[in-house]
């Protein structure tokens, strides 16, 4: 199974049982490496359907300040590219089943070299790759080499995109299409933007492919309404906030996680 | 209109700012070919600006230094003291035109942020200034301008705390608030289309400097030099010179305390740190880390001190039209103190660059030659660092002589 079936397959399961699919995003070597790969395991145990692992960057230009934090964190204690792939091989070797999408700026990837990037993603054991600097016009490359190593490439859309180009976006995208819920970098909002709803009509009006929300989504209540919508929930800077105040990182991280998972569960109209 | 300059350029943006760009562009397209656009930019260029800017033989610095015969570009007597008004001017005039009531913009030395509050002034924008908190501390002359110009500016506590960590703050700024307003970006890079709008909006530089050089020398000039940050002084002059062969285009970089040193801002001239990627939406040479950080740069001149080089740039380089080399803090500050005691000018820190490289090359060319150095900025908000620097006793006064 590659990483777009391994992606296809957790949606398929969770569209039917009638529930949207939770995706947590965590900043690899936040707030150490070890302690950073005790969280993400904590957080798979916890009821994370998908998992989204940040590569850190020096200038993360759509990234708010709870994520600019954590990578420049993560920086400060070593992390590079290859400690990052290195990581997500050590998650897959403690037996993490769920798909894996490395999230990550263009420039790391590009210094790695593309090609070995995205082939050592897959073999590490990432399903997808989300790179929010690589816009459609300039990704022909990266989804060439996706498509040969079996890797998901996520594209993303957001509320401003037109109807002709939310279509080719949809039409080019892999594993699901993110749905970036605002116009805005992430982090945590105390309301959902009110168009969110339409937003996600007029992308299902295009495409059959999995939709994901994120951006924004910080409260199980918000979670919940948005896995009305859509097929996928991204939560983030919520999550990392919930790590950075806690004084037990591993425990809080879970709790978050599983609070968020019971919200949708019980939002579920369809017996699980 | 081309998206790239060779393999360089491009649009590496979130989704969110590509309606953005595309708006941007269709709007640019439409008001290059507007008369009435033309018209009232032009006449602002003359009447507001003072353009044409001088071309200054420079004589005494001439034989001062025994070899060709130096021409300063005055872009420091345009109002607000650099060539940055050029392009405000424009693009906010652009801005106005697509209906956008807030402009932002990031500045390094503050003489962007000035023109860009300046031009907001004049048209009755709202205008926010995105700065580095470091910057900000060695340019408080053009904060305070700024403010007094009715701008808001925005201190950027992120990153090394610089030019490039305000336009990471412009570029949230911008994608947070897309709808209503326009990101006034300040030099020749970032995405597709500013690298292209700036130039235009700067090659008045050159061709003015060409119309007037075949007027006073009869000739073309046989070598143009400018001070390269993002490259916007210099692609403004080295434009009208591109289809000259026999014109050699000199750019040059910031190199702070020495290539070897690592502390500079020259992403041509260190192999170990500049090498081609991507910032801000561009895909340029990048000073990074091995790992594809990007490097923290150092220059005594806040407005060169930045990673990455316009596109255009890297192309111009690549296909060998330019050749680019660099000047550090102790030879810019010397070029300073020559040209203010023999020709009675305070360049820009930035400008003083440019001049270095003219002091070092002007001896080894026939007095028969001819150089253009553009002076792309006065040195008024660089007294502060100039003096702290001498008075540390590094570059004494007396070394000049």
């Amino acid at each position: 199974m590659n990483g777009i079936q391994h992606i296809a397959e957790v949606f398929e399961t969770r569209r039917r049982q009638g529930r949207a699919a939770l995706m947590p995003y965590f900043t690899l070597g936040y707030p150490n490496p070890p302690l950073s790969l005790e969280i993400i395991t904590a957080i798979a145990q916890a009821g994370a359907d998908l998992i989204e692992l940040g590569i850190p960057f020096s200038d993360p230009l759509a990234d708010g300040p709870t994520i600019q934090h954590s990578t420049q964190v993560a920086l400060e204690q070593g992390m590079s590219v290859k400690r990052a792939l290195e990581m997500t091989a050590t998650l897959r070797q403690r037996g993490l089943t769920q798909p894996l999408l490395l999230m990550g700026y263009l420039n790391p990837a590009l210094a790695y070299g593309l090609a070995r990037f995205i082939h050592e993603a897959r073999e590490a054991g990432a399903d997808g790759l989300i790179l929010p600097d690589l816009p459609l016009e300039e990704a022909a490359e990266a989804e060439t080499l996706c498509r040969e190593n079996g890797l998901a490439l996520v594209f993303l859309a957001s509320p401003n995109t037109p109807p002709e180009r939310l279509r080719r976006i949809a039409d080019h995208t892999t594993g699901f299409l993110y749905l970036v819920s605002l116009t805005g970098v992430t982090g945590a909002r105390s309301k959902l933007p009110p168009d969110l709803n339409a937003f996600v009509e007029r992308a299902r009006a295009v495409t059959q492919k999995p939709l994901a929300v994120g951006f924004g989504i910080a409260t199980p209540d918000q979670a919940r309404q948005v896995a009305e919508w859509a097929d996928g929930v991204i939560v983030g800077s919520a999550l990392i906030d919930a790590v950075r105040k806690s004084e037990k990182p591993v425990e809080s991280a879970a709790h978050f996680v599983f609070t968020m998972h019971q919200a949708f569960a019980s939002s579920s109209a369809e017996p699980l | 209109m081309s998206k790239k300059f060779g393999p360089f350029g491009g649009q590496f943006i979130p989704e969110v700012l590509m309606p953005a760009v595309e708006e941007l562009e269709a709007a640019y397209n439409d008001a290059k070919h507007d008369e009435s656009f033309q018209r009232e930019l032009q006449e602002l260029l003359q009447k507001y600006v003072g353009r044409p800017t001088p071309l200054f033989h420079a004589q005494r610095l001439s034989q001062s230094l025994g070899g060709a015969q130096l021409y300063l570009k005055r872009e420091d007597l345009a109002h607000t003291g650099a060539h940055k008004i050029n392009n405000a001017l424009g693009q906010a005039l652009l801005a106005k035109r697509m209906g956008k009531r807030r402009v932002i913009a990031e500045t390094g030395a503050g003489q962007h942020g000035v023109a860009t509050a300046t031009a907001a002034a004049l048209l009755g924008l709202e205008c926010v200034i995105y700065m580095g908190a470091v910057d900000m501390a060695r340019q408080q002359p053009n904060v305070l301008r700024m403010r007094l110009l009715g701008a808001e500016v925005r201190p950027v506590e992120s990153g090394s705390r610089t030019l490039k960590d305000a336009i990471n703050e412009a570029i949230r700024d911008w994608v947070t608030n897309v709808r209503d307003t326009y990101y006034l970006l300040g030099s020749a890079l970032g995405p597709h289309p500013y690298p292209t709008i700036v130039r235009d909006f700067q090659r008045i530089i050159g061709d003015e400097a060409r119309h007037q050089i075949l007027e006073q020398a009869g000739r073309l000039p046989d070598l143009c030099i400018a001070c390269v940050g993002g490259g916007s002084n210099a692609i403004g002059l080295f434009t009208a010179f591109l289809d000259d062969p026999q014109v050699r285009l000199i750019g040059v970089e910031a190199g702070g305390q020495g290539i070897e040193s690592g502390h500079h801002a020259a992403r041509f001239a260190d192999p170990r740190l500049g090498r081609p990627g991507v910032l801000h939406g561009t895909y340029t040479f990048v000073l990074q880390t091995e790992d594809g950080q990007i490097a923290e740069t150092h220059s005594i001149s806040a407005g060169l001190d930045y990673a990455a080089v316009g596109p255009e740039h890297a192309y111009l380089r690549a296909i060998g039209r330019v050749e680019y080399t660099w000047a550090t803090d102790a030879q810019a500050l010397n070029a300073f103190q020559t040209l203010a005691r023999t020709e009675g000018i305070l360049p820009a820190l930035e400008s003083a660059h440019a001049v270095a490289e003219a002091i070092r090359l002007a001896p080894t060319l026939s007095p028969d030659s001819i150089l253009i150095v553009n002076l792309s900025g006065r040195g008024d908000k660089d007294l502060d660092t100039v003096t702290r620097s001498l008075s540390a006793g590094e570059h004494s006064y007396g070394r000049l002589s």
